[in-house]
């Protein structure tokens, strides 16, 4: 067995350290991966200067697309958003710390499409083909 | 559409012999279990040369051609169409309309018969077990015409609940379309039973035999149904290719589906007429190498036998659900085998079916993962997605044997 199920993939999966919902929110986006039917949402709360205060996670789906959304979600705590609207798919991966093909790719990339669909607005998301070849 | 038990012996060694493909590592040392031929399955050697055989030595456009390799190509074409038609015993060739696939096939009757005879507040009758190739297409009549749904329930244990259609039918379906057999739980629906009870109520019946008519035998005079509409590529035969079997006077009343060559008698600049069935439903430059492909593949079951093809998937999966249930926290959907074939679709406590199919793939085991284009069913189950592994004439036990010693290693990993 390669290191597609590390440790933390599957303590993320199994232990969700950001695992929930912000009633209020400043940001909201949800999305889901037609291919296999995983669900991301993520909530942010952000202060007076676009600073990333809190954020959730919800969903259901592989180990790969909630441990990606858990690690990201930590990550982007305490960013700010024009950070966040840099980031790409090879933040993901090292997040994760693993290399995936195509298909797996797209799971471990949910979590960045509905992080950019919230802060970005809709109109300016990639689908998630074009944030995998990116 | 019954398993006759009587059905002799196949051969499985013989028959994996014809398949290439079955031959390969799934990677360096580990032998590829391929459990997937509900999605689509492998071809044997025959069909592969018969559409190599096309392209070396006849292909060429087909129909009004004069010189003799067209001959030949149209006499290849529709060599094929009457074997389809003898393969569930329609009753003229002119019944089989090579389609892409089952869904356009299901979509064809829908934008041809169903535009031209239904209307505002007519009733489609579908199952709640449909694939979304047999849901999405009436959705799409019904927002263009407003014409309404509705949906023979599925039991907590997987099969139509038949009690609650006399009063569905009372409500005077124009049309009853259905599945004989589940893509995702294995039912097999008591399909000459619902279709006389549609026509008892006027009703028209339509079969999609996407997953039935690759494992079991159909006789369409016999169940007596209107259409029915099935694919090449879950049948040993290629992609690309599906077809649509309809009654003659049906389809002869029918208006057209595609406008093009091939489908018209006259055209003027502002008008045509168009040609007899079946080609009036056959716009276009057919898939003329693919069909001759599905003709070879239909030789090929009808040599084996379809009563033999069915008693042996039937055995496979009595012997993969035995084995399954073996495995802690694993759950399968679907009735008890006497309803059931070719297919266990299961949850895995703790494992996401993706991970499932992503730790099976590891270990050589080809399953599908996800919602199997079955949305509503799951739903029904309350459940987003399951493992799916499918079986046909050329898997053995031996594969499902190493199919379950890869779901406990799963159960290592997430247990």
């Amino acid at each position: 067995m390669d290191d597609l199920y590390r440790e933390v993939i599957i303590d993320r999966y199994q232990n969700p350290r950001f695992r929930g919902e912000l009633d209020p929110h400043d940001y909201s986006y949800q999305d889901d991966n037609p291919v296999c039917g995983d669900h991301v949402r993520i909530d942010l709360r952000v202060d007076e200067n676009d600073t990333i205060t809190e954020a959730k996670f919800s969903g259901e789906g592989c180990s790969i697309s909630q441990a990606s959304a858990d690690l990201l979600v930590e990550k982007i705590t305490g960013m700010k958003l024009e950070d966040v609207r840099q980031l790409g798919k090879a933040d993901v991966l090292e997040l994760l710390g693993i290399d995936l093909g195509p298909v797996r790719l797209k799971c471990a990339l949910l979590s960045l499409k509905v992080l950019k669909g919230g802060v970005y607005g809709l109109d300016d998301v990639m689908t998630l083909d074009e944030l995998a070849a990116s | 559409m019954t398993i006759s038990p009587q059905a002799g012996p196949l051969d499985v060694d013989k028959i994996r012999a014809d398949f290439p493909i079955l031959h390969m590592e799934a990677s360096p040392g580990v032998k590829l279990a391929y459990l997937d031929s509900g999605a689509s399955s492998q071809k044997p050697l025959a069909v592969i040369e018969a559409m190599n055989t096309y392209y070396r030595s006849q292909n060429a456009n087909i129909h009004r051609a004069v010189y003799t390799l067209g001959e030949v190509a149209t006499e290849a074409y529709e060599a094929a169409r009457a074997k389809v038609a003898k393969f569930i015993n329609a009753s003229k060739p002119r019944e089989i309309i090579f389609t892409r696939n089952a869904t356009e096939s299901v979509n064809l009757v829908a934008q041809t018969w169903g535009r031209a005879n239904l209307k505002e507040g007519d009733l489609v009758l579908l199952t709640e077990m449909e694939h979304h190739a047999n849901l999405v297409p009436w959705q799409m009549l019904a927002a263009e015409k407003g014409i309404r749904l509705e949906f023979i329930p599925v039991t907590e244990e997987g099969i139509l609940d038949l009690a609650a259609l006399p009063a569905l039918l009372e409500q005077k379906p124009k049309l009853v379309s259905f599945t004989a057999m589940s893509n995702v739980l294995g039912t097999i629906t008591p399909a000459a039973e619902i279709v006389r009870l549609a026509h008892e109520a006027s009703a028209l019946a339509m079969i999609d035999g996407a997953q039935s008519v690759p494992h079991l035998p159909t006789d369409v005079q016999a169940l007596d149904v209107d259409f029915l509409a099935f694919s090449s590529h879950k049948m040993l035969g290629p992609t690309g290719l599906g077809v649509l079997y309809g009654k003659l006077d049906l389809l002869n009343a029918m208006p057209p589906f595609m406008g093009g060559g091939d489908m018209i008698k006259r055209v003027e600049l502002r008008s045509f007429t168009t040609n007899e069935v079946p080609q009036k439903f056959e716009a276009g430059t057919p898939a003329i190498a693919e069909v001759v492909g599905l003709g070879a593949a239909v030789d090929y079951l009808m040599a084996v036998g379809m009563d033999a093809v069915a008693a042996y998937d039937h055995e496979l999966t009595a012997y993969a659900l035995e084995r399954l249930e073996e495995v802690q926290g694993l759950k399968v959907f679907g009735p008890g085998i006497e309803h059931k074939s070719s297919n266990a679709s299961f949850t895995f406590e703790g494992a996401h079916p993706h991970d499932v199919a992503e730790i099976l793939n590891r270990h050589g085991v080809a399953t599908r993962a996800g919602h199997h284009c079955a949305m509503p069913l799951h739903n029904k189950f309350g459940i987003p997605s399951t493992t799916r592994a499918s079986f046909y004439l050329y898997n053995t036990k031996e594969e499902i044997d190493q199919l379950i010693e890869a779901l406990y290693k799963v159960k290592e990993i997430f247990g």
